[in-house]
């Protein structure tokens, strides 16, 4: 979008409306590097840089702490502990006060930032970090969930319950039983520019910080804390991330407070960026989970009853797990009808970093404990999974109940998974892998169908809300802002799309500016997909006070009812004549007609009552399906994804291109979580995989050999959400639980389809081969 | 030997980028090509994203004169040298836009097709693109993988990035590229830096050192034994950028061409030193194609460019990939110190942990790789958690010779991962040698990896894993030699 193109005040449709697959708004300064990102900002002059130093022990008291010899160090301008914070020593984004900026004199993971020094060059800061001297006394430290006493754990925040019926009952009563536990890994997020804080001080208490964050509100709040300042005198400012997926949530809190405080200590520009190691040590992660299951369920494979336990890893404070074992457990039941089910959440302490947000929020973990439990069924009655969740699946006027008392009102997976088994030729070729497997010796086939359902909304209530700023000026030209960040996802161009559709101006004229707390306040994170379902509401709701005013002011000037005014592709229709959208303009701003809005929304319908267990948590649910299947060695456990078929419910899509692209890059992140992505510590919690030599996320060579990727157009959201569309962030990511079912379906090939794999996740080749060497003994036995 | 004199030493690096003449007397010996350019002359279009050479953000070309034309190179510029460019051309992101601000057929392709979502890593596979373009205008899909295969994107899964390869050359072919257009400058300037002088940047310890000739070379590491040589970087890079470590004085040889050289004859294959993994990737698939085929799992495409052989062998890391096959092959090593030389076989030189069979010193100049006989079969397999551009697991080389009778004449099997370096099997061989090849001697064979391995358990991978794929590994070459029906492993490409 480099040249200004003059409006066409003849066009049949504008361009760049809802509905079409316009390219990312930057991709063209993407692809020529022009792109800025906060580590690209020319400095100020005089910009120092800070580096982190970091804990060598994963729980321990500090005895001393020398840092004389950091101090001396060439380039360094200062050090800072916790006693530089000059406000309040806390970044826990719930108020619990576990969190501190850096700690006194106690830690409790190996990597957690101690202190910071401020230098000169970055290679300085980073050089003198290694010279400080600290004595902990170690302590005791819970390294794994496995160490956990889970009957009595230590938890980070409160744990939820979620029942209905009599499962211990329901299941007791049931013809047959089963009972396991599922050990599924974590995941780093992987963004490709790292975390990032750059403060530059002003007068007054003031300081603005570039901070690469999905919640700038909370940034803001964060760093006035630290500061002890009011919210006022922070101003926090993010034109895009290269790449979030919820690691920038709250993680990004850290480094614009450390910039911040250094910044207004020392009147200088200040910017920190950790390497890509001290980033993956000292950040959280994607909650790893055990998940304990029993299910009771009949001879045809109908469960009957449920009982969940989803114990997390945590890490050493509480961050976002209390809504992140929320929303597990709201996705324990996937597209399943439970008729009773008990589930709790255990938030697991331990001695590690703070696991946080990661596209999903949860949710894809709850899910792969009901397909873990579907997979068991299938298994003990020698059925094919399918046939286990469909007979299984929510109906539409009746068992459609979920276990937090939410009914199901827009269920559309029926015809999404009969849909994708046609499409995919899934009977055939299961028999056709059967028989393929029956003949190969060493290579085996495995195919699985799995969906998704996934709920819509924070279930914080209150974070559900969002705001808008739309200037016009003279010339016809818009001004857009809005409180969501871009992250890649397109949620800019999303919204100015919207926002050109309400004006029917072409896209061009609207300009998508950065996201600032001092544009839009008090905004939520851009998070739980909510991104464009919120701001495209306050962004049309901003528009459409401005379309009132201009149609009120025309109507009255023209003399003609207001009816009478339409805007059209870059034109408006006052009575009988047309004139353009920018001469319109013109005559309202002579006319003293107010041509800003800010506009707002908040999401209607949705109520929670977190001790009860019950309510509307979720606005809507977006679904899917996806088909895949593998080729795995029973003689190494390597293996590749032969082929995949998505069918994914987008509602009516405002940009097919941004949302074919969500689903397939949540389908890949999602497959690499289950499959290569294997977070390692050590016993004494060094994280071993804090770098992209160690820790593998997939290449392009691992995308499957052949990818089908459909949006079910048919589908549009029965809640009047933006346009009709529906949320797409998340939902995909889960896709990736088909590629573990095949690599499961084709482990089960080597013991006859009679043993359940129990396969762990991530399904790394160890875990595949040493699944097939189990199923082989147990054959056998 | 007399002290080298301004005559025979520049003190000066020279080299171009993009369309500029750079010349520095002063550097720092460690500083990165990637720091150079974004806080030197902040051209930030290329990015940080691991500077350890595993994700491509910060991709560039690297141009160096073969012959009258120059040869371009896809590089990870977090972890080369600033040094190591003297009579280079280097190509970042900012010299692909047209002066008309239009965007070059690569960007346009990357547009058109969404191949961008976040765009940190874009730049990097735009250059990767470019790259493999100019070479391969209409690439297959597994040209466009292999081009990128050091590149990661967090974002789009790939596939848009895939189509808008293909689809490059509909938007413009090579011949009108830029680089090709100012080809004949860039090889006057090349070839005027290049005037036959060793390179010595900096004082004292801090210099960074690039002889002349191997014979230069030689009389460097003479006065300079405790000095880092320095190939592909590929691992000393990550010294500087992960471990801060010092590495000076630098002894750089990759200005050194006599040691890229290549030859067979009926004695084998020699491969100079300096010779990269895609520089021998053809010649191996031609005379070794299992060892050939092998080449394409290390690393991504840059490390591939930037990597060598030598290196790879002289580090004696015990997850090498070359040293497994290079052992199993009987090749051998040439060392040379000062004008002695000397030839052993390599599996000598790895004598333990961190502790290669060379003197302060002296260098590894040349690997000689004997052609597998008449009747001999070879394989060899890594494992990895990720199947390309990982750290090996476990790596087995297998070359076996039948008797007549369908015994085993000789067999020599070297595994990587297995042990502190990269070892022979020599109780499994053993085992093995003299019995007939069947399944039975196999499964008697597989007892005795006890007696040559203790592997570890690390975050790669468990201690039992590796024993059980390690064995497996012996299980699948005994397979491939008896051609059962039905496929031996999986692969993404052909039926294996």
């Amino acid at each position: 979008m480099t040249k200004h193109l003059v409006p066409d005040t003849t066009a049949a449709k504008i361009r760049g409306g809802v509905g079409e697959g316009q390219v990312h708004d930057s991709a063209h300064k993407h692809v020529t590097g022009e792109a800025i990102y906060i580590d690209d900002m020319a400095e100020p002059a005089g910009t120092l840089h800070a580096y982190l130093g970091l804990s060598t022990v994963a729980h321990g008291k500090i005895l001393s702490m020398d840092l004389s010899e950091v101090e001396k160090a060439p380039g360094v301008v200062a050090v800072l502990t916790a006693r530089d914070v000059p406000g309040v020593n806390d970044l826990s984004p719930t108020g619990l006060n576990d969190e501190p900026v850096l700690p006194e004199d106690y830690v409790q993971f190996l990597g957690q930032p101690i202190f910071a020094v401020v230098a000169e060059t970055r290679e300085q800061a980073r050089r003198a970090c290694h010279k400080a001297k600290i004595e902990y006394e170690e302590l005791p430290a819970l390294i794994e969930p496995g160490q956990v006493d889970l009957t009595n754990p230590r938890l980070v925040t409160k744990p939820l319950k979620l029942t209905r019926g009599d499962a211990q009952q329901a299941i007791a009563s049931a013809p047959h039983r089963i009972k396991g536990q599922m050990n599924l890994g974590g995941q780093d997020h992987f963004y490709l520019e790292g975390q990032i804080g750059f403060a530059i001080p002003g007068e007054d208490m003031d300081v603005t910080v570039y901070s690469s964050t999905q919640h700038p509100s909370e940034v803001q709040h964060m760093v006035a804390h630290a500061l002890g300042v009011p919210s006022h005198a922070v101003t926090i400012e993010v034109r895009r991330m290269g790449g979030g997926f919820g690691g920038k949530e709250t993680q990004a809190n850290l480094f614009a407070a450390i910039a911040a405080i250094a910044a207004k200590k020392l009147n200088r520009a200040v910017k920190i960026r950790p390497d890509r190691d001290d980033d993956m040590t000292a950040t959280g992660k994607r909650h790893d989970f055990l998940i304990d299951y029993e299910v009771g369920f009949d001879d045809d494979g109908n469960i009957l009853g449920v009982d969940f336990s989803y114990a997390a890893r945590c890490g050493y404070a509480a961050d976002l797990s209390g809504a992140v074992t929320d929303r597990a457990l709201f996705h324990c039941d996937n597209t399943y009808f439970y008729p009773a089910v008990h589930a709790v959440s255990k938030p697991l302490y331990t001695n590690t970093v703070s696991n946080t947000a990661f596209r999903g929020f949860g949710g894809p973990q709850g899910i792969v404990g009901a397909e873990r439990v579907i997979e068991e069924v299938a298994y003990a009655l020698g059925k094919d999974p399918l046939e286990i969740r469909k007979r299984n699946f929510y109906g539409t006027s009746d068992r459609n109940v979920t276990p937090y008392h939410q009914t199901v009102e827009d269920n559309i997976i029926d015809r999404l998974v009969a849909e994708l088994e046609v499409e995919a030729g899934y009977k055939a070729r299961r028999e056709e892998i059967a028989r393929f497997n029956a003949s190969s010796r060493i290579v085996k086939r495995g195919i699985a169908l799995t969906p998704v359902k996934f709920g819509i909304s924070f279930t914080a209530t209150h974070f559900n809300q969002a705001g808008a700023l739309v200037h016009v000026y003279t010339d016809g030209s818009v001004h857009l802002n809005h409180g969501g960040t871009e992250m890649g996802q397109g949620l800019n161009l999303k919204v100015a799309q919207v926002v050109a559709e309400e004006f029917q101006i072409d896209l061009e004229q609207v300009k998508i500016t950065a996201t600032t707390t001092g544009k839009v306040p008090n905004t939520s994170a851009t998070a739980a997909s909510s991104g464009s379902d919120l701001n495209g509401m306050a962004a049309q709701n901003a528009a459409r006070q401005i379309k009132d005013r201009l149609i009120d002011f025309a109507a009255d000037k023209h003399g003609v009812p207001k009816d009478q005014v339409v805007f059209l592709p870059n034109r408006v229709r006052i009575g009988n004549q047309e004139i353009p959208f920018a001469d319109l303009i013109r005559e309202a701003y002579m006319a003293r007609i107010q041509l800003s809005a800010a506009g707002f929304y908040k999401t209607p319908k949705i109520h929670w009552d977190r001790d009860k267990g019950q309510g509307r948590p979720f606005y809507y649910f977006a679904y899917g399906a996806a088909c895949s299947e593998v080729s795995i060695d029973t003689l190494t456990g390597e293996y590749v994804v032969e082929r995949v078929d998505i069918l994914h419910d987008v509602g009516r899509s405002i940009n097919p291109a941004l949302d074919r692209g969500q689903i397939e890059g949540g389908f890949i992140q999602g497959m690499g979580w289950l499959t290569t992505e294997e977070l390692v510590w050590d016993n004494k919690g060094r994280l071993r995989t804090h770098a992209p030599s160690t820790y593998k996320i997939p290449l392009a060579s691992d995308r499957p050999k052949i990818f089908n990727v459909k949006l079910a157009d048919w589908s549009e959201n029965v809640e009047p959400a933006i346009h009709r569309s529906k949320a797409v962030g998340e939902p995909p990511f889960v896709h990736g639980v088909s590629v573990l079912h095949a690599i499961s379906d084709a482990v089960a090939s080597v013991a006859d389809y009679k043993v359940c794999p129990r396969l762990d996740a991530p399904a790394t080749p160890e875990r595949v081969l040493m699944a097939v060497e189990r199923l082989k003994t147990a054959k056998n036995l | 030997m007399t002290e080298p004199s301004a005559l025979t030493i520049r003190t000066e690096l020279r080299f171009l980028l993009n369309d500029r003449q750079i010349a520095l007397n002063s550097i720092r010996p460690d500083q990165t090509l990637l720091d150079f350019i974004r806080l030197d002359r902040r051209l930030t279009g290329t990015k940080e994203g691991c500077a350890e050479g595993d994700c491509g953000a910060c991709t560039v070309l690297v141009g160096r004169l073969e012959g009258d034309t120059v040869k371009y190179e896809t590089v990870n510029s977090c972890i080369r040298f600033l040094g190591s460019l003297d009579g280079c051309h280097v190509v970042t992101i900012e010299h692909l836009k047209r002066p008309d601000g239009s965007l070059h057929p690569v960007q346009q392709a990357m547009v058109d097709f969404h191949g961008s979502q976040c765009g940190f890593c874009t730049p990097g596979f735009v250059m990767a693109l470019y790259g493999l373009w100019m070479q391969r205008p209409q690439p297959s899909v597994q040209a466009i993988e292999t081009a990128i295969q050091g590149n990661l994107c967090r974002c789009t899964g790939y596939e848009p990035i895939i189509k808008a390869a293909q689809a490059i050359s509909s938007y413009g072919t090579p011949e009108n590229d830029p680089l090709a257009q100012e080809r004949a400058k860039v090889v006057a300037e090349l070839k005027a830096i290049k005037d036959g002088r060793r390179v010595e940047v900096g004082s004292g310890e801090e210099r960074f050192i690039i002889p002349a000739s191997a014979d230069d070379l030689a009389a460097v590491l003479e006065t300079e034994p405790s000095a880092n040589v320095v190939a592909g970087s590929t691992d000393v890079g990550l010294w500087v950028t992960k471990f801060m470590r010092k590495i000076t004085p630098v002894v750089f040889i990759g200005g050194i061409d006599e040691l890229r050289g290549i030859t067979v004859d009926e004695r084998g294959i020699t491969l100079g030193a300096l010779v990269s993994y895609s520089d021998a990737q053809a010649v191996l698939a031609e005379h070794v194609p299992a060892f050939g085929k092998l080449i394409h799992r290390i690393g991504g495409e840059q490390v591939r460019n930037m990597g060598t052989i030598g290196g790879n062998v002289a580090n004696g890391s015990p997850i090498g990939d070359t040293p497994p096959p290079l052992i199993a092959l009987n090749a051998s090593v040439t060392l040379r110190k000062g004008a002695a030389r000397r030839t052993i076989p390599l599996e000598q030189f790895f004598i333990a942990y961190g502790k290669q069979d060379r003197q302060p010193g002296e260098f590894v100049e040349a690997i000689h790789i004997p052609l597998p006989e008449q009747g001999t079969q070879f394989a060899a397999w890594k494992i990895s958690k990720r199947r390309e551009e990982d750290i090996t697991s476990v790596l087995g080389a297998f070359l076996l010779k039948l008797a007549a009778d369908g015994t085993v004449e000789t067999i020599r099997i070297a595994y990587g991962g297995m042990a502190a370096t990269p070892k022979r099997a020599a109780a499994v061989e053993a085992a093995l040698t003299g019995k007939p090849w069947n399944a039975e001697t196999i499964e008697t064979a597989l007892h005795f990896y006890e007696a040559d391995f203790k592997p570890i358990s690390d975050m790669r991978a468990s201690s039992a894993y590796r024993m059980l794929s390690a064995r497996n590994l012996l299980r699948r070459f005994h397979l491939a030699t008896t051609k059962p029906a039905g496929s031996l492993t999986v692969s993404r490409y052909e039926a294996a």
